[in-house]
């Protein structure tokens, strides 16, 4: 058999039904390949990044590998961002670029890059093929390898040759099998809910890993035994429901006062797959001043990197959870309850209805937590209001580039994410003015498409988060943050014929969005919006519940 | 502090980038690093020496390195009783009979092997724990020397028992 219609056989054999990647000289015969073969829908985006990124926002919708392939050279290093972005996320994919052929490899050939070399830091692994008798055990290997433990992306490279080569196509002959706790672990577990029931105050982070490891229900289950109260961190929004009464919201440096005062005061913090990121512990010396911590994570080497834990747990997240609910709740917190509902009620937003970008957000909540909707956001600082003002249910309803925080990445993962869902949940799009000009070439495959994402504009007219961080950090010496030449983000949208409102305020967004979503197509909303500032802010010097103050 | 680590790892194009490439990026520093074949034909083992802060910090690294696919086994063999050894080869100017027999006569003290003698230059071997290595080269360096290549330590553990059953 060809070696590139091994490849999608193998692909097909993998059960992937939708590849996401643009087209180069040495990926070509896996094109021809792909193109003769109708049931796996390929998906051409306007740039290699957009690729990645939309098989990115695929895999965290759907939990299966985002497959996408590009070409050797600019093909391969176009998707780097977008690989580096799915790698802090830990989103499972599975990259396929195209080499030069084997013999020219080495020499500097044209479109030759050592993308093996490149990518070597921001892949769980990457394959560099030697020869095309691998072609098939490897890429095997590579979904397996991203779909097990800490998921992540894995690269193959493949040279152009190796897909002509003549080939025998090997019998699968992998198995799943699943680890057993075992003594050891078991003992710590014990520990660890001793500590539970001993803690005065403590509380749940909420972390992407509870959504990666498919725990909610176990994490509402197990907050509701010992009436633990629950935070979430950014990657964790859906986690745990928003609207239960153990939620205390969403903490980290813009998060919300309630969640961070609740950490701040808490004397035992049971993180669950969240790795303590800079962005939620502000200050780690005041962070872990006087706390114990219960790390329970599915990579071991997450436990005790950035905090000490007096416990940690490495392992499957129901399972785990599983086991430290076997204990009859003994513990007692109603006197910590009491001050945390005096938290919620002292720092609950109130809601004025004003056009701002918080009451937007607000309004966006209100009206899709009535349906079913998926909620995919950009990177700045309408993240940090969304995050904080919209409230998710249920885990994949929430998408965001959390560790490396990629502006451009809401758009193509965007598209990704609404590929997966088709008519069961509709993708409301968030971004800023900023993002949108990195990656909104995207809206071209998104019309083409007629896929119904709600792509929600901010326009202030600036980069917000470096206005804001300017502010904060360098004197209000604003610099390169400001657009001060005016674009038309109606005309640019209406130009790939996508219906788009322009809104100037709250009664005209309320009614823009309220058309948009009868309407099952494309459509933009610009919000023109003025400069502000996210608050709250936390200040990384002095803990998470110090802020800064504008 | 310096640790002497030991990796076994899949005998695979690329393991030993993957391996240093995590150590300089998490920020530490290669003092040396060595490979070969082991009992096991697709085993390499690589031996290397890093310098870190602190075993907490070591154990971060060595957690990181652990999670690479190629690795089967890491072992930190400073906290095990072990046996170190590395070879040093050093190629000195000895153009006069005095300087030559000077050079044999330390050669012999050290038990080092002259491996290669010409008209005007000896080349000397020595295998042993580095600070006999640096006590040669202390000795030598009241002569003239061209070159020294060295293969940086390597370690077993004591007892039966060996890494990859650790």
């Amino acid at each position: 058999m060809e070696g590139s219609q091994a490849v999608i056989k193998c692909l097909k054999e993998q059960r992937v039904n939708t590849i996401f990647g643009y087209p180069g000289g040495m990926i070509l015969p896996l094109f021809d390949a792909l193109g003769k073969d109708s049931s796996i829908d390929f998906i051409l985006t306007t740039h290699e990044q957009s690729s990645a990124h939309a098989a990115d926002g695929y895999a965290r919708a759907s939990g299966k590998a985002g497959v996408c392939i590009a070409t050797s050279g600019p093909g391969a290093t176009n998707l780097v961002t977008g690989i580096a972005t799915a790698f802090m996320d830990s989103v499972p994919m599975v990259i396929i670029t195209g080499q030069v052929d084997s013999n020219l490899l080495g020499r500097d050939s044209f479109q030759e890059t050592d993308i093996f070399g490149i990518t070597m830091p921001i892949t769980k692994h990457n394959f560099k093929l030697q020869s095309a008798k691998e072609l098939i055990p490897l890429l095997r290997k590579a979904f397996a390898l991203a779909l097990s433990g800490r998921q992540g992306p894995v690269l193959i490279d493949i040279p152009k040759d190796f897909f002509y080569a003549d080939i025998a196509y090997p019998e699968n002959t992998t198995e799943n099998k699943a680890a057993k706790p075992d003594a050891d672990f078991i003992i710590c577990a014990a520990e660890a809910i001793d500590e539970i029931l001993k803690a005065e105050r403590p509380v749940i982070i909420a972390g992407g890993g509870v959504v990666l490891g498919r725990a909610h229900k176990e994490l509402i289950a197990f907050a509701e035994k010992y009436k633990l109260p629950v935070v979430s961190t950014l990657m964790g929004i859906g986690a745990f429901p928003n609207d239960h009464p153990l939620y205390m919201g969403f903490a980290g440096l813009h998060g919300r006062k309630s969640a961070n005062y609740t950490v701040a005061e808490a004397d035992l913090v049971i993180a669950v797959g969240s790795r303590f990121g800079d962005r939620q512990t502000g200050n780690i010396a005041h962070y872990i001043y006087e706390k114990h911590f219960i790390h329970i994570d599915i990579d071991p080497a997450e436990i005790d990197k950035n905090v000490h834990s007096s416990i940690g747990l490495s392992g499957d997240m129901k399972t785990i959870l599983n086991l430290l609910m076997q204990r009859e709740a003994v513990n007692n917190p109603d006197a910590w309850w009491k001050t945390l509902k005096k938290h919620k009620e002292k720092f609950a937003y109130e809601y004025t209805g004003k056009y701002d970008v918080p009451n937007i957000m607000h309004h966006i909540s209100q009206t899709i937590n009535k349906g079913d909707y998926a909620v995919v956001t950009d990177v700045g600082q309408h993240q940090m209001w969304a995050a904080q003002h919209i409230r998710r249910r249920t885990p994949r309803t929430w998408f965001t580039s959390g560790g490396l925080g990629t502006m451009g990445f809401g758009l193509p993962a965007a598209l990704g994410i609404q590929l997966y869902y088709k008519n069961k949940k509709r993708v409301i799009h968030i971004a800023g003015d900023g993002g949108i000009k990195m990656t909104g070439s995207e809206y071209y495959t998104i019309a083409a498409l007629r896929l119904p994402i709600i792509s929600i504009i901010i326009n202030n007219e600036s980069l917000g988060m470096i206005r804001q961080l300017q502010k904060v950090y360098y004197g209000a010496r604003y610099f390169s943050c400001n657009f001060e030449y005016k674009m038309n983000y109606v005309k640019y949208t209406e130009s790939f014929g996508i219906r788009t409102y322009d809104v100037h305020s709250m009664d005209e967004f309320v009614e823009a969005f309220s058309n948009a979503l009868a309407l099952n197509e494309p459509q933009a909303i610009i919000v023109n919006a003025g400069k502000a500032f996210v608050e709250p802010m936390a200040n990384t010097v002095s803990g998470i519940n110090t802020f800064v103050n504008f | 502090m310096k640790y002497q680590i030991a990796i076994l790892a899949e005998n695979k194009p690329g393991v030993l980038t993957h391996v240093s490439g995590l150590i300089s990026r998490r920020a530490f520093n290669i003092e040396t690093i060595n490979a070969g074949y082991t009992e096991e034909n697709d085993v390499t083992r690589i031996n290397i020496v890093v310098n870190a802060y602190n075993e907490t910090e070591l154990n971060k690294v060595i957690h990181q390195m652990a999670k690479l696919i190629d690795v089967i086994k890491i072992v930190n063999i400073s906290e095990l009783p072990s046996i170190n050894r590395e070879l040093i080869m050093v190629k000195v100017k000895a153009d006069t009979p005095a300087v030559r027999a000077d050079i044999v006569n330390i050669a012999n003290i050290f038990r080092a092997h002259i491996v290669d003698v010409g008209h005007e230059n000896v080349v000397l071997e020595l295998t042993g724990e580095q600070e006999k290595l640096a006590a040669l080269i202390d000795m030598l360096n009241c002569y003239d020397i061209l070159e020294i290549a060295r293969t940086g330590p390597i370690a077993l553990s004591r007892g039966t028992t060996p890494i990859k059953n650790m």
